[in-house]
């Protein structure tokens, strides 16, 4: 026993701190920064970036003999317009295309792999202990990934739609936009529009993304929980094909993500629209609750 | 629970966990404020279960814990804050660096001022040695410097308490010194020091107190001192003549009597003796002897004593 005896009075080295609001503001700011600083983060939203810059390549060698574009469809859906036809006319439409074009495949996949990462891959290096014991608090963390993700919603939808307007813009003309209704607009209308349709699509992701972070508290495997929220985008996307299911058709996630295009008509036809945010929050507070319910309960032990 | 002034109190605490393990029963564990306090046990005897649960990470099956005097885990917004804690090994995001790993820790606690957070974030870097490495990518640190990592998280604020499981696991020798001479100054400061360890010297060069657990049940507690001299101390004979020694100090109730070359080895009894008749004793029957004295009982030899020998972890 080299050691002495503590003889020392166990005098209080430190003081009990109080927690001010503003600095529990840090931890969000903390969690948004390491975000959108990861290599993972940064290619996901460099692919999106990239889809309308093809798609306008595409459309400019497909019509430089002077021909058009076949009517082909955005999307895949029967009812989504064809903004495609419109991109030689006016760049803007570009935007259009591509949102319509990332949003039922690419988007919902890159926020699968964000949100599904967001506790299971704190949970898988174990950092997740760390920061419960800093102490982070449950909730706070997770509205911290909750925010997060949310905020990678809107970024990701912004890299198309900025990226499809910037392309747009370079390949083709730009000017008065003809709305699917068939009346005419200013460009400047058109781009109030644009910037609507954009937070529209990110608000349809919201769905998706509230599942992904739920998912995100089940498992200790960041890659498990990223395949199953990616797995489930693409199952409810076959589910909402198949006729014969037309009965849970209302409550899938995805049915009404191409209502965005309602916003170009005059008036705006606001019925799908509405459908389609109601449905949003519905998953949002049914796997939010979730989420909560089972993050504040689970047993840390990676 | 009657609060007490100890810095960390369990009563009755037990873990089952979901597979129906039960790695925690019913342990009673009090760690005094102002104690090095060293926490022993075999393999898989449930150190690291009971700080997880301490630290509220997992909900205990039945009993309760305190920290601080506060129960956990329900004061644990305003008690983790005063605790440090290395669980289990460090865990790091590997795409940040050194400094970036503590500023997102820190920022984590909604007590850490943000204005004095790059200057603690600094020392806490130099404490443990990394002054120099702060800026590379974590991926690329060594074993041993992700260890200091760790550690420096725990000591981004003054701590009340310091919860460190294995806190030398992968260091290098001087890592070890000074990680030691670290535990001493911080006790010196009046942090008490909780460390979970199987390095027994190492223990017994810093610890005052010390428990130890087997199959999740507690053995013992105390100081350090006390847990030593339960275990009695070894008898040793250098002799040319190692049969008839054995002999001899079998008639005075030596027991456990093992024989090396010329060296006869072996366990006093319990009722005092004096040394010097056992070996006029010998000397008188004839034993040549050469060397003669008694082995002072390790830390070690206290803990085989009480976990026993076997090698495999109980399941
Ligand atoms: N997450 C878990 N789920 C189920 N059983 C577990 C879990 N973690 C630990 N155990 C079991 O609980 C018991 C105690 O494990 P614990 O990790 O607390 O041991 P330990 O004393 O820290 O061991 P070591 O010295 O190896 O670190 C072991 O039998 C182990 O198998
Ligand atoms: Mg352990």
């Amino acid at each position: 026993m080299s050691r002495a005896e503590t003889g020392a009075p166990a005098a209080p080295v430190a003081a009990v701190r109080p927690s001010r609001p503003l600095w529990t503001l840090a931890l969000f700011r903390s969690e948004l920064t390491t975000t959108f600083r990861r290599w993972r983060t940064l290619a996901l939203l460099g692919v999106l970036a990239a889809v309308p810059v093809l798609i306008g390549i595409a459309v400019k060698i497909e019509t430089s003999d002077g021909g058009t574009v076949g009517q082909g469809g955005g999307g895949g859906e029967g009812e989504a317009p064809a903004f495609f036809s419109q991109i030689t006319n006016n760049g803007i439409f570009l935007v259009f295309a591509a949102l319509a074009a990332t949003l039922p495949v690419f988007l919902p996949m890159a926020i699968g792999v964000i949100a599904g990462d967001s506790i299971a891959g704190e949970a898988s290096s174990g950092t997740l202990r760390y920061l419960l014991v800093a102490p982070a608090g449950r909730i706070r963390l997770l509205l911290a990934k909750f925010t997060a993700v949310m905020a990678f919603c809107l970024v990701a939808t912004l890299a198309v739609a900025v990226s499809g307007l910037a392309t747009g813009a370079l390949l083709f003309p730009l000017g008065d936009v003809t709305l699917i209704s068939g009346t005419t607009v200013s460009f400047g209308d058109g781009l109030v529009r644009a910037l609507g349709v954009a937070a529209v699509v990110a608000l349809s992701l919201v769905g998706i993304a509230t599942l992904g972070v739920f998912i995100s508290t089940l498992t200790n495997s960041g890659i498990a929980a990223m395949a199953t929220t990616v797995g489930l985008v693409i199952t409810a996307q076959i589910l909402d094909t198949i006729p014969q299911l037309h009965g849970i058709h209302p409550y899938l996630f995805p049915h009404y993500w191409l209502s965005f295009a309602d916003l170009l008509r005059a008036p705006v036809y606001w019925d799908d629209l509405v459908k389609n945010l109601e449905l949003q929050g519905l998953y949002a507070a049914v796997f939010g609750s979730a989420a909560w319910a089972r993050f504040t309960a689970k047993d840390i032990t990676a | 629970m009657e609060e007490t002034g100890a810095a960390v109190e369990t009563r009755g605490l037990t873990k089952r966990y979901r597979g129906g393990q039960l790695a925690v029963a019913g342990l009673d564990l009090t760690v005094p404020r102002g104690s090095v306090f060293g926490f022993l046990g075999p393999n898989g005897s449930g150190k690291t279960t009971t700080i997880r649960m301490l630290m509220g990470l997992i909900e205990p099956t039945s009993g309760a814990a305190r920290l601080l005097g506060e129960p956990m885990p329900r004061a644990a917004r305003s008690v983790l804050p005063r605790v440090g804690a290395l669980i289990e090994g460090p865990a790091l995001y590997s795409h940040l660096t050194g400094r970036d790993n503590l500023l997102r820790y820190d920022a984590a606690d909604p007590t850490a001022d943000p204005r004095t957070r790059p200057a603690r974030v600094a020392s806490a870097l130099d404490r443990v040695g990394l002054g120099a490495a702060a800026g590379k990518k974590a991926r690329a640190y060594s074993l041993g410097m992700k260890q200091r990592l760790g550690l420096a998280a725990a000591l981004l604020q003054p701590r009340e308490l310091l919860v460190l499981d294995e806190p030398t696991n992968g260091l290098d020798p001087q890592g070890m010194r000074e990680i030691r001479a670290l535990v001493r100054e911080l006790a010196g400061e009046g942090t008490t020091v909780f460390l979970s360890s199987h390095l027994l010297d190492e223990i017994e060069q810093v610890c005052t107190h010390a428990a130890v657990m087997a199959q999740g049940k507690l053995i013992t507690q105390g100081t350090v001192a006390e847990l030593a001299a339960s275990s009695r101390g070894r008898l040793s004979v250098t002799t040319p003549d190692p049969v008839d020694a054995v002999r001899v100090l079998k008639e005075h109730g030596v027991t456990d009597l093992v024989t090396l070359d010329e060296r006869v080895v072996g366990e006093l009894p319990q009722t005092p003796l004096e040394l010097a008749d056992l070996n006029a004793a010998l000397v008188r029957e004839g034993v040549r002897v050469r060397a003669f004295g008694t082995e002072r009982a390790s830390l070690e030899d206290a803990f085989v004593a009480l976990t026993g020998e076997g090698f495999d972890v109980a399941g």
